[in-house]
Order: structure tokens, then sequence, then C-alpha cells
């Protein structure tokens, strides 16, 4: 099968058409370069966090987030930041990933273990909430990641938090969101998420957003970044997981699934935001342990802190 | 013919009894989602059209995220 844009053999399908090597590397950055552009997701004056792990996705964003900056000669700053969850045989592996690529690529990278910020891995952490609150190990996961996220992105002058959130990543979530009927929650998903304009939230952002998990695959893959196949063991615990095989299932049998569900998802966003989002500002509170924000008195991270110092 | 296979996701390498000609026949054997996998031919990414040889080395590598 030959590209339909050149003679060479083609090495991807994609619902408009076939692309070499060569023209699929174009398209792709070309797609996270126009995202950028589109959604006016980096500024020039911006400090940019790279949320890093090591994976496939946060390597692609790490690379073409520095690309972009370096192409419209951006003054911009850029680092990488990492949540160690303490997951045994799997973070100390994706975070020498990371560590390498951002020797490689001159890009410095900060580190933060939750063992010091909660006194617990995430292993430590979850037979104990477990047993009292029936939380699954991404529920947890979840919270202490966006938690340090915000937390150090702004402690070390970030003003946007960049992620790999890719389209498979939001068509699940959105499904998710709608199976759960938690409105709320979708009103923040998009290519900006987060609550805006406050001063203690840094603004997420997704150049990944248009890009399959597939097409990213391929993308670190063909750039040859090193990427070890490695699996979070509580991975195939979670809800996202079952949402994950039931869309690609679907999108074997109806090519564009993924895609529909994000361009309808977007159409509809803004009035989502008009309804759910308005006072959200105000609701926003410091939370009365730690100072950082919170919706109500107690932020969730301090929520689960104080499970774990009851269990102990 | 006779095939070698390396699932990536499962680190393993599997000799197969496969019964068809192209790669979309192997995954169907297999029954794998393509839209789940990259198919790695000879170090060279293939298509679900091409024609497989009994000399090839397979990898199939997970297009998922492991976390």
């Amino acid at each position: 099968m030959d590209c339909d844009t050149c003679a060479a053999k083609a090495i991807i399908t994609l619902q408009h058409g076939n692309l070499c090597r060569h023209h699929f590397l174009d398209y792709f950055e070309h797609k996270v370069f126009k995202t950028i552009a589109k959604y006016e997701l980096i500024k020039r004056t911006d400090t940019l966090c790279v949320a890093a792990s090591g994976g496939k996705d946060s390597l692609t964003v790490l690379y073409l987030t520095k690309k972009y900056c370096e192409k419209n000669n951006l003054p911009a700053t850029l680092f990488a930041l990492a949540i160690d969850e303490g997951i045994h045989n799997y973070r100390a592996k994706t975070l020498q990933d990371l560590e390498l690529f951002c020797t490689q690529h001159h890009i410095p990278v900060k580190v933060i273990k939750t063992k010091e910020e909660f006194k617990h891995t995430l292993d430590e952490a979850y037979p104990l909430i477990n047993k009292d609150a029936k939380k699954k190990p991404c529920n947890i996961c979840g919270v202490w990641r966006r938690y340090l996220l915000n937390k150090y992105a702004r402690k070390n002058g970030a003003t946007k938090v960049i992620t790999g959130h890719n389209l498979d990543d939001e068509a699940q979530a959105i499904i998710m969101n709608v199976f759960k009927a938690n409105t709320g929650l979708a009103a923040r998903l998009g290519p900006i998420s987060g609550v805006q304009d406050h001063e203690l939230f840094v603004r997420r952002v997704k150049p990944l957003y248009f890009c399959t998990e597939k097409e990213t695959r391929l993308y670190a893959w063909l750039k040859g970044f090193t990427i070890e196949f490695t699996e979070c063991p509580y991975a195939r615990e979670g809800y996202r997981a079952k949402v994950q095989e039931m869309l690609n299932d679907f999108e074997q049998q109806y090519a564009g699934t993924k895609q529909g569900i994000v361009n309808s998802f977007l159409a509809i966003l803004p009035l989502l935001k008009e309804k759910e989002l308005p006072g959200q500002k105000n609701s926003i509170q410091l939370c009365q342990e730690c100072r950082e924000p919170a919706q109500g008195e107690i932020c969730n991270a301090c929520k689960i802190q104080r499970v774990l110092e009851h269990e102990q | 013919m006779e095939l070698e296979v390396f699932k990536e996701r499962e680190q393993t390498t599997v000799r197969i009894d496969f019964k068809g000609k192209t790669v979309k026949e192997l995954l169907q054997q297999l029954s794998i989602n393509p839209e789940v996998i990259l198919v790695v031919r000879n170090q060279e990414i293939c298509t679900e059209d091409e024609l497989l040889d009994e000399q090839d080395r397979i990898e199939l590598l997970s297009v998922i995220s492991g976390g």
C-alpha cells in the first residue's frame, strides 16, 4: 500500500487515507502545533511545566512542546515535573526513561515523591484506604497527582501545566462522565482544563488533544524515544479500562467513533461550562490543613491523609 | 506457516501455526483488535494488507499506555 501523498510505502491507514513515515510525522506534528495555536495553549510569557511520567504521551508532548517553542522563537521556560507514587515494579522504570530523555534533550526535571509528601507510597496507602473508604487505587492516585502537580508547578513559577492527554483519554473521560452523570466534571474537560483564572490553580493544557493513542505510540516509536513497556499493576482494575475496551471495539467496527465523541462534546462544552461553572471561583477555599485550594473546608488530599493517619 | 510473534504487553514470544497470509489475518487469528497494537515486521512498521513470510520476525507493540 502506498502513501496517498507520495509513492513511498504507507505505514498507517487513517480515516482520510494512507501515510508513509515522512508524511505521518509531518501530519502528526502539524496537528499538535495547530491545536496549540488554535486554542492558544502556550503564550510567549509562559513558564511551562510538563507533567511527565516517562511514557509515550508525556515524552511526545515534552519533545513537541520544546520543538514548538524553538520553532516559534518563544522565550518560554520549560521543565518536566514527575510524580513518584512509589508503585513497585513500575514507576522506577518509567522515571529512568524520563530522566534519560530529559538529559538527552537538555530539559530540567523535578521528581516529587508521595512518600515524602504524604508519608505513604500508593502501595502502602491503597490497602488502608480501601479498607475504610472502598476507594480504587486510581482514585487515590488521581487526587495525589492533581494536588502535587498543581502545588509544585505553582511553587516552581509555572503559568501552565502541559499534559500528555490524547484523544482516547478525552473520549474515555467524556463517556465515563456521561455514564455517571458527572456533568460538573465534564465541564472541566476540553483542550484547556482546570478552574479558570484562579491564582491558586495553574491551568492545564493538552496539545495532544486530537491525536489518537495509536498515532502517539507510532510517533514515539518512529522518533526512537526509549519507552520500555511497563504496566501499572492497578491499571486493569479501573472503570476507565472497561470504557477503553468498549471504545476500541466500537472504533474498530465504526472508524471515527472517538473523534466523533470528542467533536460532539466540544460543540456543547461552552453551554456546559456556562451551566456548571458560574460561581465556581468564589466557591474555592483554602484547605484548613494544608492551605492548598479546596472545594470545601478540607481538600481531597488531606481527607485521604486523615484516613491514613486514623488507620495507622 | 509457522510464525514467531513477540507480544510486548505480555512480554512473551510465541510460535504459532499461522493459517492466513496477511497481517490482518494474523490479528484475526490471535483475536487482537488492530486499534490497540502496532505491528512491526523485521523492525519496520507494517500495515494490515501486507503479506507475511515464515522468516518474518513479528512484534506486536502495545498502543495502550501501561498506567
